[in-house]
């Protein structure tokens, strides 16, 4: 069921422009050519009957209850799959189709259960919406039908339900399943009275292939496909638009409410970002916010080995502020700092780095992006001249050719993967470039041209080449560098590239890639027409991860692929905030906007705003502030909403990192890995209890609303200004929209932002300002942000990190489609049913060679340390090369990973590790002492107060 | 700071504007990029490195840090 707000028009919009005028019941309509008439009548206020049409699918034409009758046509058309015409004359209502219309109900009526009232879509049931259109109570006829096949519910998958008996195999979940999530996994099996809905070849639904997006579940127009919740819960009351708090696509939901308790969460259809669809995750997996596990008191203590005791929020920010105080005075401004979570909004971001700049007087702030997409900030900025993707995610279904780099789209960005996979099945052409056959290499009506296997750590070298095919074989669009970007630079790099040491056949040996394909990619990619590159962290968390988005930035402009739709180069951004905490200055060298830090007029426009002198001098950055604390210099930090233990490298540096500081505030839900660390914590928010933005992947800035008030009693930014007037810093505010003001004020690319435009238009893309009012979906149209594009020599240099006889293998790391970085959220979710552990997929000639079969003990050791996991046979990667993924503290990935960094960010290079992996007979033992070691400082919690 | 750390940073900075033709640009280059993105106390830490002979330190990277203490 769609949500409880939405008023289904039926159809499709049509994208035409054009216009056409017609009368329906006598009044005139104009609408874009190409609109059905079911959605143009929906549109001019009259309610055609339908049972198989809803507007996220296609129409389809089978109910056969929205005939309508058309002056001059014979019969009675279906108005779903009838387009408009100039002139046409339709009429929506008549006795003849009344009577039509009964006599098709009254077949669904007796194939139908009428205990409405027992019902848990009562009320919002289009089969009863329909039938009360149509004045019609019951069947004439027996209902011998379905209603007695006596075939149980599925009830496997742990969010929803499939009850064939209220079943009127309209098919729109089948439809949902192939067009709009693109995974196919159902189909009608049998015909008549048999008809039933099957999942892959009669699974259940938890056993079958299907993802758990929901996207069958939002199409079933009555209860036979229903979310558990709703029938655990009622129906409810009120909805609340707002947006997924995962990853970087920025879902627009609307939170179907009862009494502040989430009933459902139903993805919004006029979502700019994902169109009416969600994943597992945003759909479903919200159940963490309410978590048993949640901490709802501050806490404090004097060493991290002692147990927590709950105190009073007066108490624990005191606490802080004293601790502060006490750290600088002793070891000055630089010895603290704080760190802003991608999870957290704008408003919330850009608080903790005006505390830490204004209040702190330091400009150690800095944020996750530091190990996913500084690299991104740093080359798209360094060539084009701002930081973010170039697209909206609209864009892709305009490509010809998509590239997909070190990217997992129908993992990490769910929502976005399968739009492209949409693209992709209207003939679209694919390369991908990754160690690993991803999913989308091959997939149901999928499958790349060219999937360019490459070894870890070889991304230049490969992109070199490919860029060295489109140079040396006149493949480059001249006229746009040479107009668009600074010649000389262009005139260099084509010296560069075109050298024969960069050729497919001399990178051949480093890349592990026949020169054949990558000739035939570069070729593919320079024919476009319209040819857009889609990357992600198997691009930026690499020694050389600046370079590579050079390079694919390089490509792109020497191929004229920049400035209008279907092109691009677009970073798949992670989290649902972190292009947000990236836009507001939580970088130790910039203000928000992207502006240095030793810019004189933008430290005056801050310092006069906030009214305190501000530093021109870089801060630390997060793995710089480590390593301060080792050498004694850094000693206090403020951490909102971020796991350093488990997300970030080599987990032993990081603990004694932590451990040597003296005064560690952790502000989250729930006590991390990183918790056992801390000496204060206090207790965040969870999306459902924020009101502010997030800014996705595209630049999209996207209201967040609460549901609930704070169940700790603060918001986080509420939080962050106790803190400021603690330390004497005179802030206030009364409402997030009041910060997103100074935001617009301070921040030219936000200058136009504002809730009640956000309201009003639903979502802004930056730069948003006089010269783009509505904002920019697509970015250097006619000339790049810096002026000219500019071109960079992109040597390879290799990765210090190399295979050794002892550490024989490369390690690499990713995500899974229903686990979330560290898990944190969807280990608390019912999405464990897929995913209990991470696991290390090994090639089967490798695992043969070291006597492990599937599901074996693994012992992974690296040059920093070892952890243990189970092992899964795959041929997805080529023997050499495993892969694990990092969302259970209790597999330790990071205990593995090193401390090599891009050179341009410190990005960490999570890529690229030297391993051995061995079968391991006791694991227990390895499990224990894994375990010991992080419970180690696990500390009780006390009392409240 | 873990000087190790810093000259293995700094040599991996030299090692990408290594290639710019000219020399005195590139050290330039890299002089920038540690003025622009290192903090103060990571600056003094590998100025005073170099001042101690600069072990380990690459041949651009030796000029590049040799252009910050001239002009921090």
């Amino acid at each position: 069921m769609y949500a409880i707000d939405h008023r289904d028009l039926g159809t499709p919009a049509s994208t035409a422009t054009g216009k056409v005028t017609l009368e329906i019941d006598g009044h005139a309509v104009s609408v874009p050519a190409g609109t059905s008439v079911m959605r143009a009548a929906a549109l001019a206020g009259r309610q055609i009957p339908k049972l198989c049409a809803t507007d996220t699918l296609d129409a389809f034409g089978s109910c056969r209850l929205c005939l309508v009758e058309i002056e001059g046509r014979r019969g009675y058309p279906a108005s779903c799959t009838t387009a408009v015409a100039p002139g046409m004359k339709v009429r929506t209502d008549s006795p003849q189709l009344l009577k039509l219309r009964r006599g098709v109900l009254d077949l669904y009526l007796s194939d139908h259960p009428l205990a409405c009232d027992t019902c848990p879509a009562d009320g919002h049931c289009e089969l009863q919406s329909v039938a009360a259109q149509l004045g019609v109570t019951g069947s004439r006829l027996p209902s011998g039908g379905a209603t007695q096949r006596g075939v149980s519910a599925d009830a496997s998958n742990p969010y929803f339900t499939f009850d064939p008996d209220t079943c009127i195999t309209c098919s729109r979940c089948v439809r949902a399943c192939r067009d709009v999530q693109g995974t196919f996994a159902l189909t009608i099996e049998g015909r008549g009275f048999a008809s039933r809905v099957s999942a892959s070849q009669r699974e259940t639904f938890l056993g079958s292939e299907c993802v758990s997006c929901g996207a069958c579940v939002e199409a079933c127009p009555t209860a036979a496909l229903t979310e558990k919740s709703r029938i655990a819960l009622g129906a409810p009351t009120h909805v609340v638009k707002t947006t997924c708090a995962y990853c970087g696509v920025g879902c627009s939901l609307e939170a179907e409410v009862k009494d502040s308790v989430v009933v459902r969460m139903v993805p919004a259809r006029d979502g700019a970002a994902n169109h009416g669809h969600a994943c597992v995750k945003g759909r479903f997996a919200y159940g963490y916010a309410t978590h048993a596990d949640r901490v709802l008191h501050p806490m404090i203590r004097e060493r991290i080995t002692d147990p927590w005791r709950v105190v009073s929020w007066d108490e624990a920010i005191g606490r802080v502020a004293s601790e502060f105080r006490r750290i600088q005075a002793a070891h000055g401004p630089g010895a603290v700092g704080g760190i802003t979570s991608s999870r957290c909004t704008n408003e919330e971001t850009f608080l903790v780095q005006k505390f830490v700049r204004a209040a702190l007087h330091t400009n150690n702030v800095d944020t996750c992006a530091r190990v996913c997409h500084s690299p991104t900030g740093y080359g798209l900025k360094s060539t084009l001249g701002e930081s973010a993707g170039t697209q909206n995610f609209a864009s892709v279904m305009h490509a010809d050719v998509i590239v997909v780099i070190g990217a997992n789209p129908t993992d990490g960005h769910p929502v976005f993967g399968s739009q492209m996979k949409r693209r992709l099945r209207q003939g679209a052409r694919l390369i991908v470039m990754d160690p690993r056959e991803i999913d989308i290499v091959r997939s149901a009506h999928v499958a790349a041209d060219v999937h360019l296997q490459l070894r870890p750590g070889t991304n230049v070298a490969m992109i070199n080449a490919l860029a060295h095919v489109v140079v040396t074989e006149g493949l480059a669009n001249d006229r746009f560098a040479e107009e668009r970007c600074e010649v000389d630079s262009w005139r260099r790099w084509k010296a560069f590239v075109a050298e024969p040491r960069n050729s497919p056949e001399a990178t051949e040996a480093v890349t592990g890639v026949p020169a054949a394909l990558v000739r035939k990619a570069a070729r593919l990619y320079a024919a476009g027409p319209n040819s857009a590159i889609y990357y992600g962290l198997g691009v930026t968390e690499h020694s050389q991860g600046s370079t590579t988005v050079m390079a694919i930035a390089n490509l792109a402009m020497a191929t004229g692929n920049l400035g209008r739709e279907g092109v691009g180069v677009s970073p798949l951004r992670g989290q649902n905030n972190v292009q947000g905490s990236c836009d507001m200055g939580s970088f130790p060298h910039e203000f928000s906007g992207y502006r240095h830090v030793s810019d004189g007029a933008t430290r005056a426009l801050f310092e006069d705003a906030w009214r305190v002198p501000l530093s021109g001098e870089p801060g630390l950055r997060i793995p710089n502030m480590f390593e301060a604390a080792l050498d004694g210099s850094f000693r206090g930090l403020y951490i909102q909403g971020e796991d350093f233990v488990q997300s970030d490298p080599n987990t032993r540096h990081v603990v004694a990192a932590l451990s040597a500081m003296e005064c560690v505030v952790l502000q989250d839900l729930f006590l991390n890995e990183t918790s056992h660390y801390a000496h204060v914590f206090l207790p965040g928010s969870s999306f459902l209890e924020k009101d502010g933005t997030f800014t996705n992947a595209e630049r999209r800035i996207s209201r967040v609303r609460k549901v609930m008030e704070p169940l700790a009693g603060l918001a986080d930014w509420e939080i962050t200004l106790r803190l400021a007037q603690a330390l004497g810093f005179p802030v206030h505010y009364d409402h997030p929209s009041e910060i997103m003001q100074e935001i617009a004020r301070l921040t030219p690319t936000f200058r136009g932002v504002t809730y009640e435009k956000l309201d009003r238009l639903g979502s802004l893309q930056w730069p948003c300002n006089d010269a783009a009012p509505e904002g920019t979906p697509t970015m250097h149209v006619g000339a790049f942000v810096r002026g000219k594009g500019k071109f960079i020599v992109t040597e390879y240099v290799a990765t210090p990190e190399r295979t050794t006889s002892r550490f024989p293998l490369l390690l690499t790391t990713g995500r899974t489609l229903f686990q979330y970085n560290v898990g944190a959220q969807t280990r608390r979710t019912a999405n464990l049913e897929w995913q209990s552990e991470d696991r290390l997929e090994i090639h089967p000639d490798d695992a043969e060679t070291r006597g492990i079969a599937d599901g074996d003990w693994i012992g992974m050791s690296s040059r920093t340390g070892d952890t243990v996991m189970r092992a899964v046979l795959s041929t997805r990667m080529t023997p050499g090369v495993v892969y694990t993924t990092f969302h259970f503290p209790e597999s330790g990935a990071n205990v593995v990973t090193t401390e090599y960094s891009d050179w341009a960010t410190n990005c960490p290079e999570y890529k690229v590790t030297a391993v051995e992996v061995v079968r391991v007979e006791n694991a227990d033992a390895w499990r224990t002492r894994r375990r010991a070691e992080r419970t180690e400082r696990a500390a009780p919690v006390g009392r409240t107060p | 700071m873990d000087i190790e750390r810093l000259v293995a940073m700094a040599n991996d900075i030299a090692a990408f504007f290594a290639s710019e033709p000219d020399p005195q640009a590139a050290a330039e280059q890299v002089a920038n990029h540690l003025r622009r993105f290192w903090e103060p106390r990571m600056r003094t830490a590998i100025c005073r490195h170099l001042s101690e002979g600069g072990a380990g330190l690459s041949p651009l990277a030796r000029r590049g840090i040799q252009r910050l203490a001239e002009a921090p």
